[in-house]
């Protein structure tokens, strides 16, 4: 027992280390699978405070830019409603936006992003306290930007499609080719959107947008076009190169996205998996 | 003592917030960022517990890791380098280290620059490794720690010289 004890004190430096670096892996390990990263993230209320000081003082200088944004979104959702004829209202002709009545959308500001690191996440100004949920999803007035992850009290965060965990369904805008949206790490412009099969009419140009098949996104938000394409090793799918419609490296205002139908769709969709 | 003690908490502090708020943002060419808030580790007094100095490593990565949602990455790069830290000083500074005497700002600077270099380029490649978890990305490892070794050496040393107490 004495030896065990001696043997402890002597060697207590490269003990504590071990410990801790263990300790340190276990965290990174963690974090590299979905869901998994409860305890270390930026949505605790001491980080959530910092960035939000921070924030506040940052916002004024992109000003101009989110006006801009904002102008641009109105201008497009006024020439919608502008261009609504008041006889297809009436008719039980199925529009768009009465699609999306299933979608409840709120706002918030992002306090954080990043796009340097091969998993990149942001932190929301909205959290438990607005009813932000896990997996609802989060986009701009130009496209997508990821699903929520985490959520405190007041604030989210939120993984980036900048990130290598990041799985989205997309599909193309002119056809029903489905595929899932993912990021290479190489560049915060362009994600890939892989397993989209050969026989698609893919062309340089064409739109990607949401496909409809996952429980977070409406169908038909919009990502990015196609700046180019190959077969990949395989043989019988497409590797598309999307350049996106958002700029990552500069989101000020979200919209989160809520599917007020996603438990029914869920448990409608859990007995053909299971 | 006391001065010391709360001259190192107000490094701890300044350096991580300063990490997290400007350098995690900088972002030049892309993806390049320097990681300054290892100047604490790198200059923090060689005579002391080895034992707290390794656990104090281990709250200043955790730190910055809650701030960038990075999981444990910072924190094993820092143990680590807290760790193997006196290997270091004793093969920069030869001598003065043997006598427990290091003032960091009255080395000559040829041989702070190789203990700098050393010590940065180490967390940089630990850091990458568990951040990009991929052995068959090694080239985007190496690259990475070699492009941001390069930008924060040249930070540190211009912090260190900048920040440095004026000599008579």
């Amino acid at each position: 027992m004495q030896q065990i004890i001696n043997f402890v004190l002597r060697n207590k430096t490269f003990l504590v280390f071990l410990l801790l670096f263990g300790l340190s892996l276990f965290f990174t390990i963690q974090s590299h699978s979905y869901h998994k990263s409860k305890f270390i993230n930026s949505s605790n209320f001491v980080t959530g405070a910092v960035y939000q000081t921070a924030n506040g003082i940052g916002q004024y200088f992109n000003l101009i830019k989110e006006n801009k944004a904002l102008l641009e979104e109105n201008r497009m959702l006024k020439s919608i409603v502008h261009n609504l004829d008041v006889d297809t209202i009436r008719s039980d002709f199925k529009d768009s936006l009465k699609l999306d009545a299933h979608f409840k959308f709120r706002t918030a500001n992002v306090y954080k992003n990043s796009y340097s690191q091969s998993a990149n996440y942001l932190t929301i100004n909205k959290g438990k306290k607005d009813s932000i949920e896990v997996d609802y999803g989060v986009i701009t007035s130009q496209g997508i930007v990821g699903i929520v992850e985490n959520t405190s009290q007041n604030y989210a965060s939120v993984l980036s499609i900048l990130n290598t965990r990041s799985r989205i369904n997309a599909q193309l805008k002119k056809t029903n080719h489905i595929g899932s949206l993912v990021w290479n790490t190489e560049s915060p412009e362009f994600a890939q959107l892989i397993d989209i099969s050969k026989f698609a009419p893919v062309a340089i140009g064409d739109t990607i947008m949401t496909g409809g098949q996952s429980t977070i996104f409406p169908k038909g938000i919009l990502i990015g076009t196609v700046n180019s394409y190959n077969i990949d090793s395989g043989g019988d799918s497409y590797i598309v190169n999307v350049k996106l419609f958002n700029d990552m490296t500069n989101i000020g205002h979200v919209y989160v996205i809520e599917n007020l139908q996603a438990a029914e769709l869920k448990s409608l969709q859990k007995p053909k998996n299971d | 003592m006391t001065k010391l003690t709360l001259n190192l908490a107000a490094r701890f502090i300044v350096l991580v917030l300063v990490q997290v708020l400007i350098f995690n943002h900088i972002n030049f060419l892309g993806y390049i960022n320097p990681y300054i808030y290892i100047l604490f580790i790198i200059l923090f007094p060689a005579n002391n517990n080895r034992t707290l100095f390794v656990f104090l490593a281990f709250l200043l990565g955790f730190s910055v890791d809650v701030f960038s949602d990075s999981g444990g990455v910072h924190a094993a790069a820092c143990v680590t380098l807290a760790y193997i830290r006196p290997i270091f000083l004793k093969f920069s500074f030869g001598t003065i280290y043997d006598y427990q005497s290091i003032k960091f700002n009255q080395t000559d600077f040829s041989s702070k620059f190789t203990y700098f270099t050393a010590l940065i380029l180490i967390h940089h490649l630990i850091m990458y490794s568990l951040e990009i978890f991929n052995i068959s990305k090694i080239i985007l490892i190496l690259q990475k720690t070699l492009f941001s070794g390069i930008f924060t050496i040249i930070l540190c040393l211009i912090i260190t010289i900048l920040f440095s107490p004026k000599r008579k």
